[in-house]
């Protein structure tokens, strides 16, 4: 009982990363049906510049620092847009793998030259012990970042029902053709997918680095796991890949406490082929019909 | 007054992928007999053992790209994970002599026809998918064989790689990197031969059919998924058999050979030279296999370098350089 306890508090602190990750994912998926391979990058420049700006120099501390880590990787979210993703045809899907991974190895390049290959870490965001629940011992960081993610996903509800950029982007996402038709700018709907996104990891990022470190080179892994979150959850659904990112943590946790901790990476690709061979559409998605 | 015809099953449905028909004579051979020529001239311009290693590296990258281009560029399927056949062949060459004391070609022999089989049956249920969701399947069954790499260290050796044993032959090692070369040239030969004369018979027809519509390529009697899963797993067995020769070439194997990058760069080696070209394969192995040799002098900056150029020649030339030079040329003879 205990064991459990313990697993599903990590897995859920975990599973919200992925979360995140993937509700990332998700909105530039439903905005402009490019799969960004460079999102798990989002996630590390969070938490590397987070760990700069408080570390490093010693000139902010968290509460400013966390800020302005989000807008940095927000403006390199908006650079991969315009300069990369914007630059080619959507349509052609080799290209887009090859040029959001081109991208994030260029982001991760950068980042290794300018702030090193060394983990970068920070503490807690509050400094109270842990906490006992269940018998199991839970890291009040983890309390931060399940927090965030409840507050996110509220957020973004409200953004997406209840204004008129949310819509917008929805509408978009729905029909891009008579999303223009009816007066939305689509490059300003791609633009703020990317830039809403990039927040999302960054977030991400900087939650999680005092839980599990960070490097310049944490953010493929992450990116994949998000896309398997994303799909776990149907392709392009923020709210699926929210629920399909918690899942995954929870899976990964479990297997690796109670199965074997050196295959916890493969539980997240084992997941996905099952589903995608079972359920192509994911778990609550539905399956489109093809027209001819 | 109706007159039963006979059914004829469609050529394309009944034949092998590999029948053996002649190239016809004309452009393809004329393309071959270059090549051959460009293999065999090349170590003219090689001054040490160094060159010749990095011919041998894109000679091994180009035998997987002529395999994968036939489903990606053919076929119009998409794989993130055929670094985990490569290295599945590498690792199968060096694993059974060791441990069960094959003979080594056998042994290489034996693991592409295993890796063939694997492919092809988990090609059915993984080729139904398209597009982003096939790219996640695919990724996902690379990512599973690079963690079992990693993992089973009693076996493989684990993240730190295995030194492959030389490959004998009569009682005699074959070891020097310059034989290496010959032998992966000729495997590079032999590739492009079989994958043009695949393309140019009626099973290579039903592969661009399927592409441009499976709908319509079913409805005119094509299998599509046994089609599908035939390429799938050919070109399993292209990576798998490079990977043999890989290993006998280097010596050594690491997981890191199966991982997801490796099997993004082999996609981008295709795309680069062109997408259902297999002298642009040819072309983009041979680019980017280099590339990373020039870079080596700055290896702090090398990621930055890498990054930029997938993102630059994705910008510049989506449609990658043999189709835009070829082109290029076409319209010049229109328009003399």
């Amino acid at each position: 009982m205990q064991d459990l306890a313990q697993f599903v508090a990590s897995g859920l602190t975990r599973g919200a990363i992925y979360a995140l990750v993937g509700a990332g994912f998700a909105i530039i998926y439903s905005a402009s049906n490019v799969i960004n391979f460079a999102q798990g990058e989002f996630v590390m420049l969070g938490g590397m510049v987070t760990a700069y700006l408080v570390v490093t120099t010693g000139l902010l501390p968290l509460v400013l620092a966390v800020p302005l880590a989000v807008l940095v990787t927000v403006l390199v979210g908006i650079a991969l847009y315009r300069f990369a993703v914007a630059q080619v045809e959507p349509s052609r899907l080799a290209t887009i793998i090859i040029i959001t991974i081109g991208s994030s190895i260029l982001i991760r390049g950068v980042v290794e030259v300018v702030l090193g290959k060394r983990e970068f870490v920070y503490p807690a965001f509050t400094d109270t012990g842990p906490l006992h629940l269940f018998g199991a011992a839970i890291d009040v960081q983890s309390l931060w970042v399940l927090g965030t993610l409840v507050l996110v996903a509220i957020g973004l509800k409200l953004f997406f029902d209840h204004t008129l950029f949310g819509k917008a982007m929805r509408a978009t996402a729905q029909s891009p053709m008579a999303a223009q038709l009816v007066g939305i700018d689509v490059r300003n709907v791609l633009v703020a997918s990317f830039a809403l996104s990039a927040a999302l990891g960054a977030l991400a990022g900087a939650l999680v680095t005092p839980i599990t470190l960070t490097r310049f080179d944490v953010g493929l892994m992450l990116g994949l796991k998000g896309f398997a979150a994303t799909m776990l959850g149907g392709l392009g659904s923020a709210y699926g890949a929210l629920a399909g990112g918690l899942l995954l943590g929870l899976a990964e946790a479990l297997a690796g406490g109670y199965i074997s901790s050196g295959y916890q990476d493969a539980v997240a690709f084992l997941l996905i082929l099952g589903l995608l061979v079972l359920r192509p559409a994911g778990l609550f998605g539905r399956v489109k019909l093809e027209r001819v | 007054m109706a007159t039963t015809e006979p059914v004829v099953p469609n050529r394309a449905v009944t034949e092998p992928l590999t029948a053996f028909r002649p190239l016809p004579v004309g452009v393809p051979l004329a393309r071959l007999a270059v090549l051959c020529l460009v293999l065999a001239l090349a170590p003219l311009a090689f001054s040490n053992a160094f060159h010749y290693d990095v011919a041998v590296k894109i000679a091994v990258n180009a035998i997987v790209c002529v395999g994968l281009n036939l489903l990606v560029g053919y076929a119009g399927q998409i794989s993130l994970g055929h670094a985990a056949f490569f290295a599945l062949g590498a690792y199968g060459t060096a694993l059974l002599p060791l441990r069960l004391g094959l003979p080594a070609i056998p042994a290489a022999l034996l693991t592409a026809a295993v890796v063939g089989v694997f492919a092809a049956l988990v090609a059915r249920p993984i080729l139904k998918l398209k597009g982003h969701y096939l790219a996640m399947a695919t990724l996902g069954l690379g990512s599973i064989i690079s963690i079992v790499l990693n993992r089973e260290i009693g076996l493989t050796g684990g993240p730190d790689g295995l030194t492959v044993p030389a490959l004998v032959i009569g009682g005699v090692k074959v070891r020097a990197i310059e034989t290496w070369y010959v032998v992966v040239a000729v495997g590079v030969v032999v590739a492009v031969y079989l994958a043009e004369n695949l393309i140019h018979s009626p099973s290579g027809r039903a592969l661009r059919a399927l592409h441009s519509s499976e709908i319509a390529a079913s409805t005119s009697g094509i299998d599509v998924a046994r089609g599908k899963a035939r390429v799938f797993a050919l070109s399993a067995v292209y990576a798998s058999l490079a990977g043999s020769l890989f290993a006998w070439a280097e010596r050594f194997v690491t997981p890191a050979d199966a991982s997801f990058l490796h099997s993004v760069e082999f996609l981008t080696m295709i795309v680069l030279g062109g997408l259902g070209s297999t002298y642009g394969a040819l072309v983009g192995a041979g680019l980017l296999t280099a590339l990373p040799q020039v870079f080596a002098g700055v290896a702090e900056y090398k990621n930055i370098a890498i990054g930029l150029v997938l993102i630059l020649t994705m910008v510049f030339l989506p449609r990658g350089i043999v189709p835009t030079l070829t082109g290029l040329t076409a319209r010049g003879r229109r328009r003399p």
